[in-house]
C-alpha cells in the first residue's frame, strides 16, 4: 500500500488597525478587534464548526482507515479563544478521535526563520507550549510558515526535537526528482524531509473553484503516479472549505466522497505525517541551500523580504528581540507574536499590483516605534 | 475709499492658502477704513460678512447681447485645465477634487453665455470655463457698483480685474499670491503663464507677497519694476494655546515638515538631513506631513536609508490636526525650493515651534526669530535641525520670540501697505 498524507492548515492572522503617528506613545492596541472578530466568526461559521462535524463524522465511518494532519497557528487559536469557542471545542473533539496529528510551527505564521535562529527559537517553543496546552498533545512534526524552508532551518528544527519536516515539492529544487518520496535534511540526516505534492494539492484548492474538479479527477490523478512512488502529500489551507471556496459550489461534498473513493479505486492508504518517518526509507538528500517556499511561481521568499521597505521593518523589529526574549510580559509577548506575522510583510510587497504597500508599512512602522517605546 | 475685490474662495469655503489670506486682509482693510466687495464665484451664504460685503457671481446675470461682453469673451482663451495650474494644490488632491467635480456636475451641462451660470467655486475640471466666465462677470457687475479701484487675487481672477478696468475705466491692482514657476518649476503651463503676464501688464500697480516673488515677476514676466510693490503676507493672531493639545507620546525631540509632499517643497532635502542626524543621535524623530506626488519616493527612500522606526508619514492633515501636529513637535522645517511666501512656518511660531526656513522662501525676508539655511545645503539643514533639538538654550529664544515676533505679523499692518498702494494707483490713474 502506497501513502496519502493531507495536512490541512488552520490559520487567521492578527489584522493590524490604522495606527496613526498621534497614537504613538499614547494607545497600545494595535489589532483592528472589529475586522478580527467578525472575520472568525464569519470563518467558525462557514468553515471550521461544519467542515470539522463532517471529519469527525469520516473518522467515525471510516475508523483508522481515514486520517490527516492538522495545524494550528498560535494566533489562530487566540482568537478562536476570544471570539468562536465553539469552533475551538470541536477542533478538540476532532483531535480527540486520535486520527488526527497536531504539528508544530510557528506561533503567528511568522517569518522568524528568515530573521534570526534565537527568535525563531522562542517562536517554535511559544507554539508548542500553546499545542500543548490546548490539545495536550506535543507535535513531533514541523512545518514553517508556508513551507519556508533551507538547509539550515531544517538543521534549527531538528535541534528542536522534531525529526520530520514539511516543505514545498519545488522544482527549481528537485530537478528531476519527484516529490512523491521522503527524503533528508542536507546537513542533518537525521532530519527527514516531506514534500508537498503542489499539482495535487493547488487542484483541490484551485482548479475546483473552477468547477472542473472531482472526486473522479482526484482519484484518476493519485493512479497516474508511478507505481513505485511511495508518498503523496496534499497539503492545504483548512479554510479552502467554505471560506475560500463556498459551500454552494460543493467542496463539502468532494471531502465527504472523496476518502471512500481514494479507499475503494487506489492502493492508497491515509497516514499522518509522523507514521512514515519509522515505515519509509529516505530516498536522498533534499538540498536546499537558499530558502525556498510554496509562494508563487518563483517559489522563494521574496514575497516577504527584499524590497527596502521590508528589509528595514525586518530589521527594526529584529533589533527588540533581545529585550523581548524573556519578558514577562503577556501583552509585550503577544504583540511581539502581532509584528513578527508574515502577512506583516507580505503586505509591504510590491509584488503584488493591488496591494498598497506604501500605506502598510508607513503604519507598520507607527507600531513598531510604539512597541520600541514600551521596551527601551 | 472703496474696492471691487475679486477672489475665488472665501472661509469657511477654502482648499489652500488664498482664502485664509484674503479673509486677514479684508479684515485688515476694514480696520483701515476701506470697504470691500469681494467678489467670489460662488457664495455659501454662511461666510463671515462682518467686514466685508460679498458679492455672489452665480447670483449675476448676463447679457448675452451686451457688446462689450461678447468682445471681452473673444479675447479670453479656452484650455483644458490640468493639475499644475490650481494654486495651493497637489495632483492627488486635484484628482480628487476633479472626481467629486465630475460627479456633482454630470448632470447639468452649464453654458458659459447663459443668461445665469452656477459656478462651483472650486478647482475642478470645469477651472477654465469658470474662470471665463468669472471675468465676463467682472464687467457686468463693475457697472452695477460704485468703487474706486479693483483689486484681483491670482490668475484665476485676473480676468475679471481687466474685464472690470476696461468696462469703469478704474485704476486695477493685481495681487501675485504665487507665480507659475513657483507652482511648476519651469516646466510652466504657458497659457496660464500668458494669463499672469497680461493680468500684471493691464495693471496699474502690481503686489507681491514677498520680494523673492517681486524678482521673480521682474525678471520672467518682464514687469517694470517701478509697478512692482512687496507687501508681505501676515497670519492673525491665534486665541489657541499649547494647552489645548495632546504633547506626543514619544520620549524623544520630534521634528516635523509639514506641507504638498511635492518637488517644490524640497521634501527629500528633509529626508536626507533626517538621515544624517540620525548618525549621530538615533533618538530623534522625524515627521512628514502632508501628501504630493513625490510621497511614494520619499518612503521609498526612507525604508532603503532604514531609518523608518525614526521617520514617519501622517498624510493629508486638516483642521485641528494641523495645530495637533505643531503642539507635539519641537522643530518645523520648511525647505521649499521655490516659496512666494509661506505661511505655515508662522503658523508653528504662532504655536511656539521653533523653525527652520530656507532662504529662498518669501517669509525669510520677514521673520528673524527663525534659522535659515539654503534649501539645497542639507549640512547646515542636519545643522539647525540638531542645534534646535540639542541646545536648549537657541529653541527657548525660538520659542518665545519667535511668538511673539509673529503676533506682530499682523494684517491690520500689512493692509495699511495695500491700502498705500490703493492711493497711489488711484493717482497715476488721475495724473493720466
Amino acid at each position: 500500500m502506497r501513502s496519502l498524507c493531507f495536512y490541512f492548515q488552520v490559520h487567521q492572522p492578527w489584522r493590524l488597525r490604522t495606527y496613526r503617528f498621534f497614537d504613538i506613545g499614547k494607545r497600545h492596541v494595535y489589532e483592528d478587534e472589529y475586522t478580527n472578530r467578525t472575520t472568525m466568526q464569519r470563518v467558525s461559521e462557514k468553515c471550521y464548526l461544519p467542515m470539522n462535524q463532517l471529519m469527525i463524522k469520516k473518522i467515525a465511518e471510516l475508523g483508522s482507515k481515514f486520517k490527516f494532519a492538522l495545524s494550528f497557528s498560535g494566533t489562530a487559536v487566540e482568537q478562536m479563544q476570544l471570539y468562536a469557542s465553539a469552533a475551538l471545542d470541536s477542533f478538540k473533539n476532532l483531535v480527540e478521535t486520535g486520527n488526527v496529528e497536531v504539528l508544530a510551527e510557528t506561533y503567528s505564521h511568522s517569518v522568524t526563520s528568515l530573521m534570526s535562529k534565537d527568535a525563531f527559537v522562542k517562536d517554535v517553543k511559544d507554539h508548542v507550549r500553546l499545542m500543548k496546552e490546548t490539545f495536550g498533545v506535543r507535535p513531533k512534526t514541523f512545518h514553517n510558515t508556508e513551507l519556508i524552508y533551507s538547509n539550515e532551518i531544517g538543521a534549527d528544527a531538528s535541534e528542536l526535537g522534531f525529526d520530520l519536516i514539511m516543505t514545498e515539492g519545488a522544482k527549481h529544487v528537485l530537478g528531476w526528482k519527484s516529490p512523491n518520496y521522503l527524503y533528508v535534511n542536507a546537513i542533518n540526516p537525521k532530519m527527514k524531509v516531506m514534500l508537498r505534492n503542489w499539482k495535487l494539492s493547488d487542484d483541490i484548492a484551485f482548479q475546483f473553484k473552477n468547477g472542473n474538479y472531482t472526486v473522479d479527477n482526484f482519484v484518476e490523478m493519485l493512479n497516474s503516479i508511478p507505481q513505485d512512488e511511495e508518498i503523496v502529500n496534499v497539503f492545504i489551507n483548512y479554510e479552502t472549505f467554505g471560506e475560500t471556496i463556498d459551500a454552494s459550489e460543493g467542496i463539502f461534498e468532494f471531502m465527504r466522497y472523496m476518502p471512500d473513493a481514494v479507499l475503494k479505486n487506489t492502493d492508497f492508504q491515509f497516514v499522518t505525517p509522523h507514521q512514515v518517518v519509522g515505515g519509509l526509507q529516505p530516498m536522498g538528500v533534499f538540498d536546499a541551500p537558499i530558502p525556498l517556499s510554496c509562494r508563487d511561481e518563483e517559489r522563494d521568499v521574496s514575497t516577504w523580504i527584499g524590497n527596502d521597505m521590508q528589509d528595514d521593518a525586518m530589521e527594526s523589529l529584529a533589533s527588540c528581540f533581545r529585550k523581548v526574549k524573556n519578558t514577562k510580559d503577556e501583552q509585550l509577548a503577544h504583540d511581539w507574536h502581532v509584528l513578527t506575522a508574515s502577512e506583516n510583510f507580505e503586505a509591504m510587497s510590491t509584488k503584488n499590483v493591488n496591494s498598497t504597500p506604501y500605506d502598510y508599512y508607513i503604519n507598520y512602522m507607527n507600531i513598531l516605534t510604539d512597541f520600541k517605546n514600551r521596551i527601551i | 475709499m472703496r474696492v471691487l475685490m475679486f477672489g475665488w474662495e472665501f472661509p469657511p469655503h477654502i482648499t489652500g492658502g488664498l482664502g485664509t489670506a484674503c479673509y486677514g486682509m479684508t479684515k485688515g482693510l476694514a480696520k483701515n477704513g476701506v470697504d470691500v466687495l469681494f467678489v467670489v464665484p460662488k457664495a455659501h451664504g454662511d461666510e463671515d460678512e462682518t467686514n466685508v460685503r460679498l458679492l455672489n457671481a452665480s447670483d449675476v446675470t448676463v447679457n448675452i447681447d451686451n457688446e462689450i461682453d461678447r468682445s471681452y469673451w473673444d479675447r479670453v482663451q479656452y484650455m483644458e485645465i490640468g493639475s499644475n495650474i490650481i494654486p495651493y494644490v497637489g495632483p492627488e488632491q486635484f484628482a480628487t477634487m476633479v472626481e467629486e467635480y465630475r460627479r456633482a456636475t454630470s448632470h447639468f451641462r452649464s453654458s458659459v453665455f447663459a443668461p445665469r451660470y452656477e459656478f462651483s467655486g472650486k478647482y475642478g475640471a470645469n477651472l477654465m470655463e469658470e474662470v471665463a466666465r468669472y471675468a465676463l462677470i467682472g464687467s457686468s457687475l463693475a457697472t452695477k457698483y460704485d468703487f474706486d479701484v479693483i483689486h484681483a487675487h491670482d490668475w484665476l481672477t485676473y480676468s475679471a480685474g481687466i474685464a472690470a478696468k476696461e468696462t469703469t475705466g478704474k485704476p486695477l491692482v493685481v495681487h501675485m499670491h504665487a507665480t507659475e514657476f513657483d507652482r511648476s518649476g519651469e516646466n510652466i503651463n504657458t497659457n496660464v503663464y500668458a494669463i499672469e503676464r497680461r493680468g500684471m501688464e493691464a495693471a496699474d500697480l502690481v503686489i507681491t507677497v514677498s520680494d523673492w516673488t517681486r524678482n521673480i515677476v521682474i525678471n520672467k514676466y518682464g514687469i517694470n519694476p517701478d509697478k512692482v510693490v512687496t507687501v508681505h503676507n501676515a497670519v492673525e493672531p491665534s486665541d489657541k494655546s499649547l494647552d489645548e493639545y495632546e504633547r506626543s507620546g514619544l520620549k524623544a525631540k520630534v521634528v516635523t515638515f509639514l506641507g504638498r509632499i511635492t518637488y517644490q517643497k524640497g521634501p527629500e532635502y528633509f529626508v536626507e538631513a533626517a538621515y544624517k542626524i540620525l548618525q549621530v543621535d538615533p533618538t530623534i524623530h522625524f515627521v512628514m506631513a502632508g501628501t504630493g506626488d513625490m510621497l511614494p519616493k520619499m518612503v521609498k527612500r526612507v525604508a532603503q536609508l532604514k531609518i523608518g522606526s525614526n521617520f514617519h508619514f501622517t498624510g493629508f492633515l486638516k483642521g485641528n490636526d494641523v495645530d495637533q501636529m505643531f503642539a507635539m513637535s519641537d522643530a518645523f522645517v520648511m525647505p521649499s525650493i521655490s516659496e512666494p511666501f509661506g505661511i505655515v512656518p508662522l503658523e508653528a511660531m504662532r504655536l511656539k515651534v521653533p523653525v527652520i526656513i530656507s532662504k529662498q522662501s518669501g517669509v525669510s525676508e520677514v521673520v528673524r526669530h527663525a534659522l535659515k539655511v539654503d534649501f539645497w545645503d542639507i549640512n547646515g539643514l542636519a545643522d539647525a535641525i540638531y542645534g534646535i533639538c540639542k541646545y536648549k538654550a537657541v529653541a527657548e529664544i525660538f520659542k518665545n520670540e519667535g511668538k511673539e515676533e509673529v503676533d506682530n505679523l499682523k494684517w491690520e499692518f500689512a493692509s495699511k501697505k495695500i491700502k498705500a498702494v490703493y492711493e497711489q494707483a488711484i493717482n497715476i490713474k488721475n495724473r493720466i
